[in-house]
């Protein structure tokens, strides 16, 4: 919802101030005024208005000078001189001196209200501007990168580093661990960030669909071709192409895709006129492309053109210590998304969360999360509101030993330490559980 | 339920004035009350500008008390100004207990038209409800029909309903004046 514009009148005639002042309440304006100039920058010292109405002529300091002394300290300031004895001198010094409009007293009701529409209109504008610059700053923050971890500070660094350049990257890593979240980090940064961000997903598309996609078609070019249409490289024009799974490209869309982008020139499906384009190439795969190449299922050539920079992103596994700030970021977007209260999560499942394995990685844990605010009862996440019941093991379990004992305590846990129903989901007897009770030194979590 | 007194000054059609105050009854669910009030018009007649100063007279009319009424809207039929403006049709102390509103600048004449009493008494109406709409705390509104829509010129008022629109219907209706 648009905020409450603010108007600050200043006139040293009290019938004027009283009839603006009524006037712009009955519109619903946030109204001040004040009988002289002196006054009128005292309050603006403490206060901050979006319109100043003021008169020229007035005891004292007059209104011209007023409107300098604003202006100089807030230049975006709004002001608007009014005047009984109009002269065009007057008038075309007030507007050097940045007001933002001149008007005679007394004003024809309509001439006040346009003027005061007009000026309400930049002002909006001026505030979705400074809204847009933030949203813009906050993608340069990569707010959506979440950890502490040194692998993270490393993937941070380099993200940084990369995002400079010009160069090819390659993003690496497991399913599910935001390979494009840092291609849009990478893009967010650097000094394309003001144009296009496109998205392919090889994988998602046959060959024939791929190469329309990428390089766009003519009208006819094929059965159902009704129209020209701009590729994906077009429209990545002075911005950045981001090719998820690129491993999965054919061998005949490896040897297109190569010339593009040694040439940065292609030509749409059924087309004969070359079209350029000036665009940077991100990709991302979680398989291993040099052991491709070595197999000849990936071209050397092009592994070497698109690997300038590889950047690995680390399983979740790996970086245990960033789940608490994912989780605390995802319960966020969650509960605002669903316009729930900010919840939290209780300390026996946040240290359950630490022992899971994730193979979906990030993406697995944000599911839970999502999950859990829907389910649990608003206020805080508990054990029973995740979904771990098939959850082997923690990543630390590197004997049997220590398979056992998280999974006889990951049992114990799920029937809230009931001797009897953990036995006989593990299928031993009562006494064997208690030894593996003793053995482990296992006790519940709240204890 | 409110009580609201019509107060009328100077020379009106018996016919306008019961119209409007009919209009009033229905569209407030209130009590309203018609009196004739005296003033001497010409303490606030400004000679330079041959009109009639609006801020003065809403003083004045707001100096007259009626225990038994909670708003009390001034009716005249004289060409009011307030200084910084060339002309008002009407104007109300914002959650107040008074406005005034005219019916001078209402009538097709003014501007150069053949008169129509159905216009003018369908004008009044309009404007003086959305003067005792103000003293009830209601703002312009940005909805073209609603009655609380600002209007400069008699065409806009033409093209608003005499009724509030939804939101300030709801509005209305948490006044503490409105509640039971």
């Amino acid at each position: 919802m648009a905020r409450k514009i603010s108007i600050l009148i200043v006139d040293d005639e009290e019938s004027v101030r009283d009839s603006l002042y009524n006037w712009f309440l009955e519109d619903g304006f946030r109204v001040e005024c004040a009988e002289n100039a002196k006054k009128a920058l005292t309050i603006l010292e403490s206060d901050q208005f979006d319109i100043i109405l003021a008169d020229i002529k007035m005891p004292g300091m007059d209104g011209l000078e007023m409107l300098r002394r604003i202006k100089s300290l807030k230049p975006e300031a709004i002001v608007i001189v009014m005047t009984a004895f109009a002269t065009v001198d007057t008038a075309v010094k007030a507007l050097k001196d940045g007001a933002y409009d001149y008007v005679t007293k007394p004003f024809d009701p309509d001439d006040l209200t346009h003027l005061i529409r007009n000026a309400t209109k930049q002002i909006s504008l001026v505030d979705e501007n400074e809204t847009l610059k933030k949203k813009v700053v906050s993608l340069e923050n990569v707010e959506d990168l979440i950890g502490n971890s040194e692998a993270m500070k490393d993937l941070l660094r380099e993200v940084e580093s990369v995002a400079q350049t010009n160069s090819s990257v390659i993003i690496t890593g497991e399913s599910g661990t935001g390979k494009e979240l840092v291609a849009r980090a990478i893009h967010a940064n650097s000094p394309r960030k003001f144009f296009p961000f496109v998205s392919v997903h090889c994988g998602a598309l046959t060959e024939s669909l791929l190469e329309s996609e990428l390089f766009g078609h003519e009208k006819g070019a094929f059965t159902g071709a009704m129209y020209n249409r701009k590729g994906r490289f077009e429209m990545a024009d002075s911005g950045s192409i981001f090719l998820d799974e690129i491993a999965t490209i054919s061998t005949k869309m490896q040897v297109e895709l190569l010339r593009v982008l040694e040439s940065k020139t292609f030509m749409r499906v059924g087309g004969n006129k070359e079209i350029s384009s000036d665009f940077r190439v991100i990709c991302a795969t979680n398989k291993d492309l040099k052991s491709m190449v070595e197999k000849g299922t990936f071209r050397e050539d092009l592994f070497y053109r698109l690997n300038v920079v590889n950047i690995h992103i680390p399983p979740l596994r790996d970086r245990i210590s960033d789940i608490p700030l994912l989780v605390d970021y995802f319960i966020k977007k969650y509960c605002t998304s669903m316009n729930k209260p900010p919840a939290s999560i209780d300390q026996a499942a946040l240290k359950r969360l630490q022992e899971f394995n994730y193979p979906g990685n990030i993406r697995e844990l944000e599911n839970m999360i999502e999950r859990a605010i829907v389910v649990g009862d608003g206020k805080k996440i508990s054990l029973k509101d995740l979904p771990l019941e098939k959850t082997i093991v923690s990543s630390s379990a590197e004997s049997l030993d220590d398979f056992e004992k998280a999974f006889v305590l990951q049992i114990l846990n799920k029937y809230s330490w009931n001797i009897s129903r953990t036995a006989k989901a593990l299928k031993v007897d009562r006494v064997t559980l208690y030894h593996k009770i003793k053995k482990y030194d296992l006790k519940p979590e709240n204890q | 339920m409110p009580n609201i007194t019509l107060i009328s000054f100077g020379y009106f059609e018996k016919d306008i004035l019961e119209k409007t105050a009919e209009a009033v009854v229905n569209e407030f669910h209130a009590s309203v009350n018609l009196r004739d009030g005296h003033l001497d018009l010409s303490e606030f007649f400004d000679p330079n500008r041959r009109q009639y100063n609006g801020n003065s007279l809403l003083k004045q009319v707001d100096s007259i008390s009626f225990p038994d009424s909670s708003k009390t809207l001034g009716l005249f039929n004289v060409d009011l100004y307030i200084p910084i403006l060339t002309f008002i049709f009407g104007q109300a102390f914002l959650n107040g207990r008074t406005g005034i509103a005219s019916l001078y600048r209402l009538s097709n004449e003014r501007y150069g038209m053949t008169g129509d009493n159905e216009f003018l008494v369908d004008r009044f109406k309009k404007e003086v409800i959305h003067e005792l709409g103000h003293t009830f705390g209601l703002i312009h509104c940005h909805n073209s029909t609603c009655v609380m829509r600002s209007g400069t010129y008699v065409e806009d008022i033409d093209q608003k309903n005499q009724q509030f629109c939804i939101s300030c219907r709801a509005q209305l209706d948490l006044h503490p004046d409105f509640q039971i």
